[in-house]
């Protein structure tokens, strides 16, 4: 099963990320991330399903933050797991994102 | 009197363990050049190009300017002897040949070893101390390799590089002070020193100023890892570093000179 | 099932022919954090050395992360090292590189990260430590819980699941401290970490720990949760527990020698 997965909504997409968010995937997102920012106003990232995601992946989900930004794009992080928020709050990150 | 044989028998026992120690490092740098990516512990090329920037590049003038000045010392002496039997022609081949096969190796030899074999010294020493050598070591990262082979490496191209600049700068010395004596063209002496000049007598200095190379880098290596005694123990060692290294070199540039000059 | 981190059996280690480690067990269970107390040359820094498999023991076995150490290839103890990392007493960041530089080493050699990520990375990492917007600093110019806190902020760097620290709370003023305490905690919570400590403070191990050894002469004296070591009646736990408490300052032979002494390490 892919960890990162891709659906076109009204007005933006959502990317659903899944399981571990590690040094092996987190490029993966970031690409996604970016990609999707380009074609799209909104995007938003579930992180329902992450059950662990490292340092990098937070940083790809910043560096897709700091993209939308810099682009008048909308950026939004959906439902994240206790502990995605606990990493976030770690870094004070949580004040940062938008996370509906 | 007891005490004082303890005291040689103890230093041998050092010496021969230092010995071992730089052999190691040797054996252990080649090691992580040739295997290291199988370990992820990849030599950086931009490493390797700093160190040939730091050891060569930026040694560059105060080398040149000793070779000149060695070469004009080099052209005092020898047609002061060479006048005494009326053969001051003679000194352009000796000037050559001793600077491209003696002088400008061991020269350089002795510079480097100041300038650099002494702050591989006290580089590694002073990272032993702050415990920045066992940082890396906890990372996963051999020190050998981010350390050790990059300066070797650095010096083993760097050396050669500069004895080329050297032996042009030595000769060109020996021109200025020699050409009124000799009522010769400054170019028809460089010209004459070159064609004077075989293979064998550049291949010999570089030969030579590989192997000091070799020697600096691992008895800086050597004297900066085995550092006591906080940061008077790094001074101790840099001041031990470029005195072991130039003793290493004067040796070894004697024993290359005995057997590279035998006739074949 | 609690699942163990480090299973140390036996451990017996000699340094020439001087016995450092005599038989010392040590169990460290998934998101514990355990402080390590003993007076200096009870082989406190042994143990860690030798839980980092970075010293050869005479017999026992060590495992870590599930790995029997003496069972691992040198790459693969390589690769081990990089799920642990270790602040280091006196910090021991590199001082030739900034503090921003510090803490993406170890990225840089080990992962293939984008080198904006990477930059993102260690900048996070310095938030997490209070230390933002310090990165461009050189380790010279930080004061001592600076330094310790960066020295936290590269350990973390590749997201360890096990974390070694030496003396966090060593010679900074009681507020510094007990901020690095609070670190401490909060790392564990939100990143499951495991921690091994190492202190002589006691304030500082009653606060963080979930479990103490207390080592002496090479042996493990006792494990207990704070309370039973507070309630211990071993005559050196008390010791040790009394004398701290009186001088709780540095003590300026132990602390001489740990600028001056060779191959002084983690103790």
């Amino acid at each position: 099963m892919d960890v990162i997965n891709f659906k076109k909504i009204e007005d933006g997409c959502i990317i659903y990320a899944t399981g571990e968010i590690d040094l092996s995937n987190s490029q993966e997102l970031r690409k996604t991330i970016l990609a999707a920012l380009k074609t799209n106003q909104k995007v938003y990232v579930d992180l329902s399903a992450v059950s662990y995601i490292d340092s990098s992946g937070i940083a790809s989900l910043v560096e897709g933050l700091q993209f939308s930004k810099l682009h008048g794009k909308g950026f939004m992080l959906t439902k994240p797991s206790k502990q995605v928020k606990a990493i976030m709050e770690l870094a004070r990150l949580d004040k940062v994102f938008t996370i509906v | 009197m007891k005490s004082t044989i303890e005291n040689i028998g103890s230093s041998i026992i050092v010496a021969i363990e230092r010995l071992g120690f730089a052999i190691r490092l040797f054996l252990d740098s080649f090691y992580w050049l040739f295997f290291g990516r199988k370990h992820k512990q990849y030599l950086r090329l931009s490493q390797v190009f700093e160190q040939v920037r730091v050891i060569g590049f930026d040694a560059l003038p105060i080398v040149m300017a000793l070779a000149f000045v060695v070469g004009v010392m080099l052209s005092i002496q020898l047609l002061y002897a060479f006048a005494d039997f009326g053969a001051e022609s003679q000194v352009l081949v000796a000037i050559a040949k001793s600077v491209t096969r003696e002088f400008s190796p061991l020269i350089i030899g002795i510079i480097i070893a100041g300038r650099s074999g002494a702050a591989l010294a006290a580089k590694i020493g002073s990272q032993m101390i702050s415990q920045e050598i066992d940082a890396l070591r906890v990372m996963g990262v051999v020190p050998v390799r981010y350390l050790v082979l990059p300066a070797l490496l650095g010096l083993i191209i760097s050396m050669p590089l500069l004895i080329l600049c050297a032996d042009f700068m030595a000769i060109l010395g020996g021109a200025v002070f020699s050409i009124e004596s000799l009522d010769m063209s400054l170019f028809a002496y460089l010209k004459e020193s070159f064609d004077v000049l075989e293979v064998n007598d550049i291949y010999q200095g570089l030969v030579k100023s590989v192997v000091f190379g070799i020697i600096i880098a691992l008895v800086g290596a050597t004297t900066g890892f085995n550092v006591t005694g906080g940061a008077e123990g790094v001074g101790r060692a840099t001041t031990t570093a470029v005195v072991a290294s130039i003793a290493a070199i004067v040796v070894a540039d004697m024993i290359f000179s005995y057997f590279l000059t035998q006739e074949v | 099932m609690t699942k163990y981190l480090i299973q140390v059996d036996k451990l017996v280690t000699h340094y020439g022919k001087r016995k450092i480690l005599d038989g010392v067990d040590l169990k460290i269970a998934e998101g514990e954090i355990r402080v390590i107390m003993g007076g200096s040359g009870s082989g406190k820094s042994t143990l860690l050395w030798h839980i980092l498999g970075l010293h050869e023991a005479t017999s026992g076995s060590i495992n870590v992360l599930g790995k029997d150490l003496s069972q691992l290839k040198l790459n693969e103890k390589h690769k081990l090292l990089r799920n642990i990392g270790v602040s280091f007493q006196s910090g021991a960041l590199f001082s030739s590189m900034t503090v921003g530089e510090n803490i993406a080493f170890p990225l840089k050699e080990f992962t293939n990260l984008d080198e904006k990520t990477i930059r993102i990375i260690s900048r996070m990492k310095l938030e997490v430590v209070n230390l933002g917007g310090f990165q461009k600093l050189m380790p010279s110019q930080l004061s001592g819980g600076m330094t310790k806190r960066a020295a936290l902020a590269r350990a973390i760097a590749m997201d360890p699941k096990l974390l070694f620290f030496d003396e966090p709370s060593a010679g900074l003023d009681p507020v510094v401290a007990s901020e690095i305490d609070d670190l401490i905690l909060k790392l564990r919570d939100a990143m499951g970490m495991t921690m091994v400590v190492v202190t002589h403070e006691l304030d500082s191990a009653f606060k963080i720990a979930d479990k103490i050894t207390v080592l002496d002469k090479g042996k493990n004296l006792l494990t207990g949760t704070v309370e039973e070591v507070k309630n211990s009646k071993i005559k050196r736990v008390q010791d040790l527990l009394e004398r701290r408490a009186r001088h709780d300052t540095v003590d300026p032979e132990e602390y001489l020698k740990r600028l001056t002494q060779e191959n002084y390490t983690i103790s």
